[in-house]
């Protein structure tokens, strides 16, 4: 099936992965200059999870996320400029600067938020799908979360709660290897996320998190599913983490050179950059592609440089709304 | 005055304001366990299933915490939920939900959304219900910033306040003592919505202010005959709601009798009590004649023997007690 996928459609989802990519590495160095406060969780080597999954969905479809969630957030179409403020902690930011890295969202575009509490995301996808459920809009939620979050009774409660009350919701869990340092094989009851859909009812699937086109594929026909039936279904897709858990940590104090190295040999954007490649596009055509993610993420930068800071008296606004609101 | 035509109980009331917004307002839901046509332990959602049918009256697993993080992605999503989480006990199995997330949504995301939901639990002590059974928490909840909390004491606050939960755009805990379920009261037929942060003066009086909510009202006014036979007359305000908080009334009421004893069935240390003392002691110093009073649960978990579980619970005299000690007659 991935065969089909046109060069054309290859170069727009190598686009959304470089954007992300570049994003994410310029925070980095911002975060390391001072520039962009606060901690940082990227999803550097990941990219092809949230573009295969968000790129399967619909415009109106619900996406929530962890504290890892810079990709879902601009693979789901938020702004970059807003994000950048936002992880500035500029005005111009879609929270105002009041969440940041952790809580980057785009309500305009259906993204419900990054989550800084594991697991937490879950329910309020579910939710989300609820409300398409009364509303019969024909919309349906993804819950991105780690393999972390499948060890937390959120889980549980969650894919319980879907299975039993159907609504349509697709958990999409990023397996990245490792729950903050602990390696996946050592907090796992069972050798893989997806083993658990058997407990629930529900369709599991496994997919090479690192190759985008599969990742598209088998989000689209499971997100074709779940909106057919109604119902929840668990992908796993198994990809890795190429940084430490945040800024902060090397990720090399518990993790071998030779596993990292290894990884990164399967790096998403490499491998797309391959395979077009061999689908006959020209070298230039890829660079041409990862410049202009480059200077998209440098406008933002730009952009977000010379945006205002918020007014401190704001920090009072929006903790309650509504004509109610004190 | 609007006309008053019958005498109901607090659940009863509770449920005519769910059965009345859930007609008005096709964007109303209930979510809970034990959602079916008994409706479970408490007048929840009774009824609510045979007039709403099943797409309306979501019943749930036994999963606090999931349930409530699903009506908050319903609420951020246009829905209006009302969720029931049964004994208050069990909203601590849902607090990284309710506190985490429920609270901050709206604040954490810059306002991008509002969030339109209440939570519902019975709280409070009754007919030795034990350690887990037996809690009331309403200031943990009114320390966290996002949420407001509503204390109903009568039939017809518990029908108007749940109202205006309903119709607000922000997260409510709707809490109510279950002691409270079965008493009767007057309720006014027709469109009956009580506002929140107005307090109600229940007796006016000129010696001593007792300031209390939901359960201790009765014991209260009880209190305030008992006075009035020793010559001392209190006056007794009903908050109603915690988050927002009527000041004005409480500060006007202790300008004019210079007393104040503060009361909740709740634990004393860290109680709501404290804040409304603090409250007077910040911004009506100057009109207090005696220390202010706390008339609170014991800081201890509520034991099970019935001889055990009254000796932990505030009362009547104990009021009395206090009220004459910041007289001066004690």
């Amino acid at each position: 099936m991935s065969g089909d996928v046109s060069n054309e459609r290859m170069l727009e989802l190598l686009l959304q992965m470089a954007r992300i990519r570049t994003f994410e590495e310029t925070i980095e160095r911002l975060n390391r200059e001072g520039r962009i406060p606060g901690f940082l969780h990227t999803s550097i080597g990941q990219e092809a999870c949230a573009v295969g999954t968000c790129e399967a969905l619909e415009g109106g479809d619900y996406v929530t996320s962890t504290h890892r969630g810079h990709g879902h957030c601009i693979a789901k179409g938020a702004d970059l400029r807003a994000t950048m403020c936002e992880l500035y902690g500029k005005a111009a930011g879609q929270n105002g600067g009041r969440g940041g890295s952790m809580h980057v969202s785009d309500f305009g575009v259906n993204m419900l938020g990054a989550n800084a509490i594991v697991g937490a995301g879950l329910g309020i996808a579910l939710g989300a799908a609820l409300s398409s459920k009364f509303h019969e809009s024909g919309r349906i939620s993804v819950a991105f979360f780690g393999e972390g979050a499948s060890t937390n009774g959120a889980f549980h409660e969650n894919l319980n709660l879907a299975s039993s009350i159907g609504v349509p919701v697709l958990f999409v869990c990023e397996n990245n290897g490792y729950a903050h340092e602990a390696p996946v094989q050592k907090i796992l009851s069972v050798p893989n996320v997806a083993d658990f859909h058997t407990g629930y009812g529900i369709p599991g699937h496994i997919v090479d998190g690192n190759d985008v086109l599969a990742v598209l594929e088998v989000m689209t026909e499971v997100a074709g599913m779940v909106r057919a039936t109604g119902r929840p279904a668990l992908v796993e897709a198994k990809t890795y983490r190429q940084r430490g858990h945040h800024g902060g940590d090397s990720g090399r104090h518990y993790r071998s050179a030779d596993e990292i190295e290894a990884w990164l040999a399967k790096d998403p954007i490499l491998r797309l950059s391959r395979r077009l490649i061999e689908s006959g596009v020209e070298r230039e055509a890829i660079d041409a592609v990862l410049a202009d993610a480059t200077r998209e993420v440098e406008d933002a930068v730009d952009f977000a440089e010379a945006a205002p800071l918020p007014d401190p008296e704001s920090a009072l606004l929006e903790v309650y709304g509504g004509d109610s609101g004190e | 005055m609007i006309p008053v035509s019958r005498e109901i109980t607090f659940g009863e009331a509770t449920l005519e304001a769910v059965r009345e917004e859930m007609r008005r307002d096709d964007r109303v839901f209930a979510i809970g366990e034990d959602s079916g046509v008994r409706g479970g332990s408490f007048p929840i959602f009774r009824g609510i299933a045979e007039e709403f049918g099943d797409a309306r009256l979501i019943g749930t697993p036994i999963c606090e915490g999931a349930t409530t993080n699903t009506a908050l992605g319903a609420a951020m999503t246009g829905m209006r939920p009302i969720v029931g989480l049964h004994f208050a006990d069990f909203m601590l199995r849902a607090m990284d939900e309710i506190g985490d997330q429920v609270a901050r949504a709206r604040y954490t995301f810059g306002g991008q959304c509002d969030v339109p939901m209440v939570i519902r639990a019975y709280d409070g002590v009754v007919n030795s219900a034990a350690t887990q059974h037996s809690g009331a928490y309403e200031a943990i909840f009114a320390h966290f910033p996002g949420l407001k909390v509503v204390m109903p004491s009568t039939p017809a606050d518990a029908k108007g306040l749940l109202k205006t939960a309903i119709r607000d755009d922000n997260p409510v805990i709707f809490l109510e003592h279950k002691r409270l379920l079965r008493t009767r009261g007057p309720v006014p037929d027709g469109e009956h919505l009580t506002p929140f942060g107005h307090a109600a003066v229940r007796r006016a009086g000129a010696d001593v202010s007792i300031v209390g909510y939901g359960i201790m009202m009765s014991q209260a006014l009880a209190a305030a005959e008992r006075l009035a036979g020793d010559g001392i007359d209190a006056e007794v305000i009903d908050l109603r709601t915690l988050v927002p908080l009527d000041e004005d009334t409480v500060l006007a009421s202790v300008a004019r009798t210079g007393r104040l004893v503060v009361t909740h069935e709740s634990w004393r240390r860290s109680g709501f009590g404290a804040e409304v003392a603090a409250v007077v002691a910040e911004k009506g110093f100057a009109d207090l004649r005696a220390p202010v009073m706390r008339v609170a649960g014991e800081d201890v978990p509520v034991p099970f023997s019935p001889v055990l579980e009254q000796r932990v619970i505030p009362n009547a005299e104990g009021i009395v007690d206090a009220a004459k000690s910041a007289c001066g007659h004690g």
